[in-house]
C-alpha cells in the first residue's frame, strides 16, 4: 500500500467535486485528503488527492478518474520529484509558561503567531505533513484548543507541468 | 426567431435524428408535451411506468445501434426511470434520459415531486447535466448525445427546471463537439498491435473471447473475418451472442458460470487469449486466481479503464474494436507468417473431445415441458431469425444457451445489472425499430410481472410480440441456488399465487394461449407466428425444478464445471 498524490485539473463546474467524492466512495478507494480551488484560468480547477493502495488500484483510481467526463488531465505527483505543503491554524492556550514555551516553538519551526488575545495565540505553519506532525508533538504539553489543517497541496519539481494544453 | 426551451428541445432530437420518444408525462415536463403535441416529426411512445419507458428505450438503442431517449417528469419520474438507467450503464448502452425539474427558484427547498436527479443517477450515467440557462440547452443535448454515443457508450441524463423549458431564446444547433476533457482512444497502438500479432500468430492453443463491446462498436464483419482467417476458436459473453454466428462451426457458444464445457475447459487451457471488447466479468471468470493460468492476455477495449482491471493482461489495446480488429487483419494479411498448423489441429482435435460431452444435453422426452426445449423448438421454428429479448434468471440462461444467434443485435438481455422487468419493454422498442420483424420475449413468470402494465403499451401501438413465458412457478435461479447451496429451503422463491395469464393477456386485449403439453409446444409456437398482428402470450408450463446446466459454482474455475 503506497500512498499517491494525485493532482487533478477538472472543469470548474458544479457537480465536479462530487463526481470524484462519488467515485472513490462508490469503488470503495480511500481519500486520506482532497484540496480544490479554482486556477488561474477561471474555467478549471485544481484538485489535489492523497490516497494509498496497491499498485493495480492506483492504476485503476487513475484510469477511472480519467474517464470521468469533467476531468481533463491527471497526473500521479508520487511518480517523481515534486514539493508537497500543508497549511495548518492552531489555536492553543498561551497563559503562564506557555506564553513563553509556544513562542520558542513557533520559532523553532519556522510557524508564525497571527492572532494574539490575553490567553491564546493562533499559529499558521506551512509544511510537508511530517513537519505540522512534529509540531503537534512538540505542542504536546500546551492545551490545544482547535486545529486546522488544509490538506495536502503538491507541485511537480522542474519543468514537469500539470496544465489543460501541453 | 426565438424558440423555448420545450421547442428547443424538440429541435435538438430533430437534430439528432430521433424517431421515438419513450416517456411518461408530469407537472415539471408540461412545457416539454406541449412542444410535442405541436409536431409530428419526433414520436411520443407513452409508456405505463418509466422504468418500461427506459428499458424500450434501451431495447430500441440495442437492437438499432442508434442512442434510445426517454422523457420523464421530475421526483417520481425520474426515479422510477433509474432502474432502466443503471441498466443501460451497466451494459454500456447510449441512451438519453430527460429528466423534468422543479422551477430553478424552488430547487433546494424540497418542492412538490422534487428530487435531486443529477445527485441520485450520478452513479450510473456515464455523465449528466443540470442545464440552468435556457441559453444552453442546444450545446447541453449536443454534448449529452456525443458523449452518450462516443467511445464506451453509456447513458446521460439531462435535468431541466420547468422555468428553463418556458424560456426563450435563439436556437442554433453546434454543427461538431469539441470537448477538451472527453476524446477516446479511437486506433490501436501499432506497436501493441504488432506484439499482439506476434503472439497471436505463434500461439499453439490460442483462444478467442469477445463481448457486448464488438456488438456496440458494430465490430462483427471484422470479427468474422479476424476468426475465419486464424481459423481459432471463438467464445463469446452473454453480452457478445450473435458478432460471430453461433451456427459455425469455430463457435464454441457462451463461457462463464452457464457457458459450454467445451469454451470453458478451452479459455482454461488456452496459451494465449485474445480477448476483444469483453471486460472479464466474475459471471464469466470465475475464481479470478485460477482463470487462464497459461495465457498471455490480450485485451482489445475502448475503455482503459476496463484493461486490467479485473484479470492483468500482457498486451493491453485501447481503441474501437473495429479500428483494431482492422489494424489486426491488415497486419496478418501483409504478413508471411502463418498459424502454427499441426499445433492447432491437435488443440481443435482436444476442443473436440471436449465438445463430444454435449454439455447442453436435456431429455427430450420428459413429458413435462422442459424449458430448453420450448427455446429449441423456438429456434427452429423461426430458423433463428427472431430478435429475443429476454428477462433475468433461468430463461434468460436457457436462451442464451439454445437459440443460436448468428447476427449481431439479435440478442438483447440486461447481462450487467440483470434487471428483472427488462425483458416486455425492451421488446416494444426493439419492435418499434424493427416493426417487420418477428420480436420475441422470453420471460418467466416472476420476471414478466415485473414490468407486466407495459402490455397496454403494446395495445395502444399494435405491437404484435410473441411473449414466451417459461412458468415453473418459481423465480427458477433462486430456487436453483436454493437447492445448491441452501439445502433446498426454497425461501420466499415460489409464489403461491399467479394470475392467469392467458385471461391476463386478453384483459388488455391481447391472445393468450396456455401450453401444458410437450406436444403442444411447436404448434402454439406456429400459431403465434402467425398472428402477425398480433401481440400473443404463450404461457408455457414447465417442470418445476429444472435446473441451469452446465455450471460453475461460486470460487470455482472455469475448469470445475458442474454438469448435469
Amino acid at each position: 500500500m503506497m500512498r499517491h498524490i494525485i493532482s487533478i485539473l477538472l472543469e470548474n463546474e458544479s457537480g465536479a467535486l462530487s463526481r470524484v467524492a462519488g467515485l472513490f466512495s462508490a469503488r470503495a478507494y480511500n481519500i486520506e485528503s482532497l484540496t480544490v480551488a479554482p486556477t488561474d484560468d477561471p474555467t478549471l480547477s485544481r484538485m489535489t488527492l492523497v490516497t494509498s493502495g496497491t499498485d493495480d488500484i492506483i492504476e485503476q483510481i487513475s484510469k477511472q478518474l480519467n474517464k470521468l467526463i469533467d476531468v481533463v488531465k491527471i497526473l500521479d505527483l508520487t511518480e517523481d520529484a515534486h514539493i508537497e505543503r500543508e497549511l495548518m491554524l492552531i489555536k492553543v492556550q498561551a497563559t503562564g509558561n506557555a506564553r513563553d514555551e509556544v513562542k520558542r516553538l513557533v520559532e523553532i519551526f519556522r510557524a508564525r503567531i497571527i492572532d494574539v488575545t490575553d490567553t491564546t495565540y493562533t499559529i499558521e505553519i506551512t509544511g510537508n505533513g511530517a513537519k505540522l506532525d512534529a509540531f503537534m508533538e512538540a505542542l504536546s504539553s500546551i492545551t490545544i484548543h482547535e486545529v486546522v489543517r488544509s490538506g495536502l497541496l503538491g507541485i511537480s519539481r522542474g519543468d514537469r507541468v500539470l496544465a489543460s494544453q501541453n | 426567431m426565438e424558440l423555448t426551451g420545450a421547442e428547443i428541445i424538440i429541435e435538438c432530437l430533430k437534430a439528432e435524428d430521433v424517431e421515438h420518444v419513450f416517456g411518461y408525462p408530469g407537472g415539471a415536463v408540461l412545457h416539454i408535451y406541449d412542444a410535442f403535441f405541436k409536431q409530428d416529426d419526433v414520436k411520443h411512445i407513452l409508456v405505463r411506468h418509466e422504468q418500461g419507458a427506459t428499458h424500450a428505450a434501451d431495447g430500441y438503442a440495442r437492437s438499432t445501434g442508434k442512442p434510445g431517449v426517454v422523457l420523464v417528469t421530475s421526483g417520481p419520474g425520474a426515479t422510477n426511470a433509474v432502474t432502466g438507467i443503471a441498466t443501460a450503464y451497466m451494459d454500456s448502452i447510449p441512451m438519453i434520459v430527460i429528466t423534468g425539474q422543479v422551477p430553478k427558484p424552488l430547487i433546494g427547498n424540497d418542492a412538490f415531486q422534487e428530487v435531486d436527479s443529477v445527485g441520485i443517477t450520478r452513479p450510473v450515467v456515464k455523465h449528466n447535466f443540470l442545464i440552468e440557462d435556457v441559453k444552453d440547452v442546444a450545446r447541453v443535448f449536443k454534448q449529452a448525445f456525443f458523449v452518450a454515443t462516443t467511445g464506451r457508450p453509456g447513458p446521460v441524463v439531462i435535468d431541466i427546471p420547468k422555468d428553463v423549458t418556458a424560456h426563450k431564446t435563439e436556437f442554433s444547433y453546434p454543427e461538431e463537439m469539441i470537448m477538451r476533457s472527453y476524446s477516446p482512444t479511437v486506433k490501436g497502438h501499432p506497436g501493441q498491435v504488432k506484439r499482439a500479432i506476434d503472439y497471436i500468430l505463434s500461439a499453439e492453443r490460442p483462444m478467442i473471447y469477445t463481448g457486448g463491446g464488438v456488438i456496440l462498436g458494430n465490430g462483427s464483419e471484422q470479427l468474422r473475418k479476424f476468426t475465419r482467417k486464424l481459423g481459432y476458436p471463438i467464445t463469446q459473453t452473454l453480452m457478445g451472442l450473435g458478432a460471430f454466428p453461433a451456427t459455425d462451426k469455430q463457435s464454441l457458444g457462451m463461457l462463464g458460470m452457464h457457458g459450454t464445457y467445451e469454451a470453458n475447459m478451452s479459455m482454461h487451457h488456452c496459451d494465449v487469449l485474445i480477448a476483444i471488447g469483453a471486460r472479464f466479468d466474475d459471471r464469466v471468470t470465475g475464481n479470478l486466481e485460477k482463470f487462464c493460468p497459461d495465457a498471455t492476455i490480450i485485451h482489445v477495449d475502448v475503455d482503459p479503464a476496463s484493461i486490467s482491471k479485473n484479470v492483468r493482461v500482457d498486451v493491453p489495446i485501447v481503441g474501437e474494436v473495429v479500428q483494431v480488429l482492422n489494424e489486426f487483419n491488415e497486419a496478418l494479411e501483409n504478413t508471411d507468417r502463418v498459424p502454427n498448423a499441426s499445433a492447432i489441429e491437435k488443440w481443435w482435435a482436444q476442443i473436440n473431445e471436449w465438445r463430444s460431452q454435449d454439455c447442453l444435453k436435456y431429455d427430450r422426452e420428459s413429458e413435462i415441458i422442459k424449458p430448453q426445449f420450448v427455446l429449441e423448438k423456438m429456434y427452429e421454428v423461426t430458423n433463428g431469425g427472431a430478435i429475443v429479448t429476454s428477462d433475468v434468471g433461468q430463461h434468460q440462461m436457457f436462451a442464451a444457451q439454445y437459440y443460436g444467434f448468428d447476427e449481431p443485435r439479435r440478442w438483447i438481455n440486461s447481462g450487467g445489472l440483470g434487471t428483472m422487468g427488462f425483458g416486455l419493454p425492451a421488446a416494444m422498442g426493439a419492435q418499434l425499430a424493427h416493426p417487420d420483424d418477428l420480436v420475441m420475449c422470453v420471460t418467466g413468470e416472476s420476471s414478466i410481472q415485473m414490468c407486466i402494465q407495459e402490455l397496454a403499451t403494446c395495445t395502444q401501438y399494435g405491437l404484435p410480440l410473441k411473449i414466451i413465458n417459461l412458468n415453473n412457478g418459481y423465480m427458477g435461479m433462486v430456487r436453483q441456488w436454493q437447492e445448491f447451496f441452501y439445502d433446498k429451503r426454497y425461501s420466499n422463491s415460489h409464489m403461491d399465487v399467479q394470475p392467469d395469464f392467458k385471461m391476463l393477456a386478453e384483459a388488455y386485449g391481447h391472445v393468450g394461449i396456455k401450453v401444458e403439453k410437450p406436444v403442444d409446444v411447436e404448434p402454439a409456437l406456429r400459431e403465434a407466428i402467425a398472428q402477425k398482428d398480433r401481440l400473443v402470450f404463450l404461457d408455457f408450463i414447465t417442470s418445476q425444478e429444472e435446473n441451469v446446466y452446465p455450471m460453475i459454482p461460486a470460487g470455482a474455475g472455469l475448469n470445475e464445471m458442474i454438469l448435469v
